[in-house]
């Protein structure tokens, strides 16, 4: 018989990790060891808990992890909630991959790169920015510009701090909302802060984050002479089957699960505004 | 009358008394009138008033009562009653809309009289600012009896009755058209819509829980729905769903005493006012044996 | 080209050892169902209650089943349709809408609950010798005289004429009693549904700018406005389209496990796009213009041109305010065909 997509595959907690007062990241194996499949930076997995329901989700690890599989959570609905009460040892179905991913090994290489996320919004971002740091070579500069809520807020602190910011090549921008104590980083929203840091309108840019920090955001790079060929952004709509038929995620003639949910702006201004 | 009407609604809105007019467009064809929101004198082109304009425009009034300025609507008699049960469930204000009561001669759809003309309750306004009728539109339309259908149901016994409803309801595709339309389904969220509510659901599992859409509705619905009819005229596979409320309508009126929902606002409201006549809660139990 | 008599159509449809889903009256309505001895025949009807995508695509149907216990899942998959059956009576507007469900379902990565029972179905089609005032098939280049079926019928009064294109349809037709008939027997009925098509109110609409070229100019018409007005948000048009095919997944407590399904879904629902943080098509407006925009301007610009709208004239029967494609094309297209 045909391998039907619809149908998942069984996966493993393997590890849960609180990063942010919301956020949790989940290390999920197959359930005989190693990873359920193999994917590229940007590409999602839809998770499951039966009876809880279905949601698609960035794979945050990046594909140069040959052990397992991470997967960074808000918790923020029905499913998520259920998720956040893992432990250890619970199964879950995962299926995947879908979607298209960041072109790592095409556009994106030799080019320098700036990333900018905010929120959970550095979860997709993370798999690319591991995967260069991975395959040093093929790339340029790289730099991140990462803003959340609060200190708090910031998922995966402790892996900003001891390694991407201590490695050669790499320049790490931090900034928070909201003044707090035991802070003495940047203060500010994430467009603004990219204004003020001011960027060579060279490389390749990769945003995410909310919609409107997405939209502010591009304006400013485009401010500084970007193009819009050079930035690309991933999308998040609602999803049930992944693979661009059930129909929820279709913009224009694209569909976000399947053609995206990487797009490069150029190609998302042709279409529809409904995201 | 239709010119009446007309004439009547052009010159509310170029006097500026309503904003916008809610009533009816012509179609592609003689019958296919759709409702349609009127904005200024030029789009009053293609209204209509006529023996097509069965739909029943209360529901509409909703979203109408949220914009600025006053909304004329056109309400044929029995629309006036949903329209009055809406004000009486404060879902509505009533300066709001400026009323024309429309003579109704009865409303068609391609072939025929609706169902719910062919058993007319009534020509009287429940509520207007003004009438624009004719002496034809002032006499009955339908003479059916409205219970006629219900009564046949009751002859049955319970294996037929089930086996009906069994039949009739396994057509249901679960597109909610009997529901968007009714005037008294004016929950903000239905709790079939709530995936919080544990009962969401686009489609039937099992059999029992299609059934279960139907039947909490008429319960839900019961003791305000006037009898529009619009259920059963939206129905895409025929169902005739508004005999689950005729039936509910007619037990009330036998136990608790003949009411109209949507006909005044100081009647006592048969479900939600209790009296020591009252029927026993037992009688339901009796009732049900059939 | 073979002949046998009206007279004979039922014992013919007995005879076929293969359960049959053909069109039946139901109620006071038509709808494919499985055709049994005592159940009336309305092969007169155009535009059924329900549509044969049913038969292919059911309202609803369990994909898999879960039994949860611990921390551990058990997953069994529903098994997919094996048994062969024929699908009679369909039109050629339906059978082109099989072809649009062909595109969704068994394009990469293939659905195969979908695809197993589109491979057991022998499908008959049925030459539409009296066209309904609804229809607009033509406009999609669909000939009603002519299903692209395994196997066609032409009604002719109290005969019908037969004639199988594949494998499966000559297969099928062999078993059933009929007789030699000219080639060109069926010439004249084809010319007379083309004159009674040609008579109909929708049968030329103009579809000039119907296409990916031209979607964000559809896209921003401010015609949708005024358009989806009335719109009650109900499935109506979606349920009773035959090539509206987004679906829904949800799970069921059995009580014994979880049984996880697939319905239909519709794009006029409110939850249809809701997520934990809204929904990116807030009003009823572009939910319409979705529904429409993808018939003729998505689905087209991905599929070659091929429309997802195939003129079965039923959401013009069916919907409860009167709102429906046709009006649609005339309000942002380019007026009808001189």
């Amino acid at each position: 018989m045909m391998k039907e997509t619809l149908v998942p595959q069984l996966g493993i907690v393997t590890d849960v990790r609180v990063d942010t007062p919301d956020v949790k990241t989940f290390r999920v194996n197959a359930v005989n060891g190693g990873k359920c499949f193999e994917h590229m930076p940007g590409q999602c997995a839809m998770l499951s808990i039966p009876g809880v329901g279905e949601a698609m989700f960035s794979i945050t690890s990046s594909p140069t992890n040959a052990e397992y599989m991470e997967f960074s959570i808000k918790k923020c609905g029905c499913l998520t909630n259920w998720l956040h009460q893992m432990d250890v040892g619970q199964m879950i179905t995962v299926r995947g991959p879908y979607g298209n991913a960041f072109p790592v090994e095409e556009d994106l290489k030799g080019q320098d790169l700036l990333f900018i996320a905010g929120g959970i919004g550095l979860a997709p971002l993370r798999s690319v920015i591991n995967y260069v740091r991975a395959k040093r070579e093929n790339y340029g500069k790289v730099r991140i510009v990462y803003g959340a809520r609060s200190k708090e807020d910031l998922v995966d602190y402790p892996e900003i701090v001891n390694e991407w910011c201590q490695e050669a090549g790499m320049e790490v921008f931090l900034t928070i909302d909201q003044p707090q104590e035991g802070w003495e980083g940047h203060v500010g929203f994430v467009p603004n802060y990219v204004t003020e840091l001011g960027f060579d309108p060279q490389g390749r840019v990769l945003v995410c984050g909310p919609p409107v920090m997405i939209k502010f955001t591009t304006q400013a790079l485009m401010d500084m002479g970007f193009e819009k060929t050079q930035i690309y952004t991933t999308m998040e709509l609602r999803m049930k089957c992944g693979v661009g038929k059930c129909g929820r995620c279709n913009i224009g003639d694209q569909y976000v699960c399947k053609d995206g949910p990487v797009f490069r702006f150029d190609k998302l201004g042709e279409l529809p505004a409904e995201y | 009358m239709m010119k009446k009407i007309k004439a009547r609604a052009l010159s509310l809105l170029s006097d500026g008394t309503v904003k916008r007019v809610l009533g009816w467009e012509t179609g592609e064809t003689a019958w296919d009138w759709s409702p349609a929101l009127f904005e200024t004198e030029k789009e009053m082109d293609s209204f209509v008033y006529g023996v097509y304009a069965g739909a029943n425009l209360s529901k509409y009034c909703l979203k109408m009562g949220k914009m600025d300025g006053k909304t004329l609507v056109i309400l044929k008699p029995c629309d006036t009653l949903s329209f009055r049960q809406l004000l009486h469930e404060h879902r509505l204000e009533r300066d709001a809309f400026y009323i024309i009561g429309a003579g109704c001669t009865g409303m068609q759809d391609e072939n025929s009289l609706l169902m719910k003309c062919a058993a007319c309750k009534s020509k009287n306004f429940a509520v207007y600012d003004e009438i624009i009728d004719t002496e034809e539109a002032k006499q009955p339309t339908g003479t059916k009896n409205r219970m006629e259908d219900v009564e046949k149901l009751e002859q049955m016994t319970a294996e037929e009755r089930f086996a009906f409803w069994q039949g009739e309801l396994s057509r249901c595709i679960r597109c909610n058209a009997c529901r968007n339309v009714c005037p008294a389904c004016s929950c903000i969220k239905c709790v079939f819509d709530n995936p919080s509510s544990g009962v969401q659901s686009k489609a039937p599992v099992t059999d029992f829980e299609e059934n279960m859409f139907h039947i909490i509705r008429a319960y839900h619905v019961a003791g305000r729905c006037t009898d529009c009819g619009e259920c059963s005229r939206v129905c895409p596979q025929h169902i005739p769903l508004h005999l689950l409320n005729r039936k509910f309508i007619k037990d009330m009126n036998e136990l608790y005493g003949e009411y109209q929902a949507g006909r005044s606002d100081d009647e006592r409201t048969p479900l939600t006012s209790y009296t020591m006549e009252d029927a026993e809660p037992g009688i339901v139990h009796e009732r049900g044996r059939g | 080209m073979r002949t046998f008599s009206a007279e004979k159509l039922e014992s013919l449809i007995s005879s076929m050892t293969l359960p049959v889903y053909a069109p039946v009256e139901e109620g006071n309505t038509v709808i494919y169902a499985p055709y049994e001895a005592g159940k009336k025949l309305r092969l007169d009807k155009v535009g059924t209650d329900k549509t044969p995508k049913e038969v292919l695509f059911p309202q609803w149907e369990t994909l898999m089943h879960f039994r949860m216990e611990g921390k551990t899942i058990e997953l069994t998959e529903e098994e997919r349709a094996k048994e062969d059956y024929v699908l009679f009576g369909v039109r050629a507007c339906d059978m082109q809408a099989i072809r649009v469900l062909d595109k969704v379902f068994l394009s990469d990565p293939v659905d195969t609950y979908y695809a197993a029972r589109r491979e057991h179905g022998i499908i008959v089609g049925l030459a539409c010798d009296q066209p309904g005032k609804n229809c607009f098939c033509k406009n999609f280049d669909i000939d009603p005289a002519q299903p692209d079926t395994d196997l066609v019928l032409w009604p002719a009064g109290d005969t019908y004429y037969c004639e199988a294109y594949t494998d499966k349809g000559r297969a099928l037709m062999d078993g059933w009693d009929t007789e030699e008939a000219d080639e060109n027997a069926v010439a004249e009925i084809k010319e007379n549904i083309a004159k009674k098509y040609d008579a109909l109110p929708f049968a030329h609409l103009n579809l000039t700018g119907f296409d990916g070229e031209h979607l964000m100019e559809k896209f921003e018409s401010p015609q949708w406005k005024k358009l989806s007005m009335a719109c009650l948000g109900c499935g109506t048009c979606t349920f009773s389209c035959p090539t509206c095919q987004c679906y829904d997944i949800r799970d069921y407590d059995t009580g014994h496990g979880i049984q996880r399904y697939r319905c239909w879904d519709s794009c006029m629902y409110s939850d249809f796009t809701l997520m934990a943080h809204g929904t990116n098509r807030p009003t009823q407006l572009e939910k319409y213009r979705q529904r429409f925009m993808h018939k003729l301007v998505y689905f087209p610009s991905r599929n070659e041109g091929m429309y997802s709208c195939v003129g079965c004239g039923r959401c013009i029967e069916k919907c409860p305010m009167n709102l429906n494609i046709v009006k649609v094309i005339k309000a942002l297209g380019e007026g009808e065909k001189e």
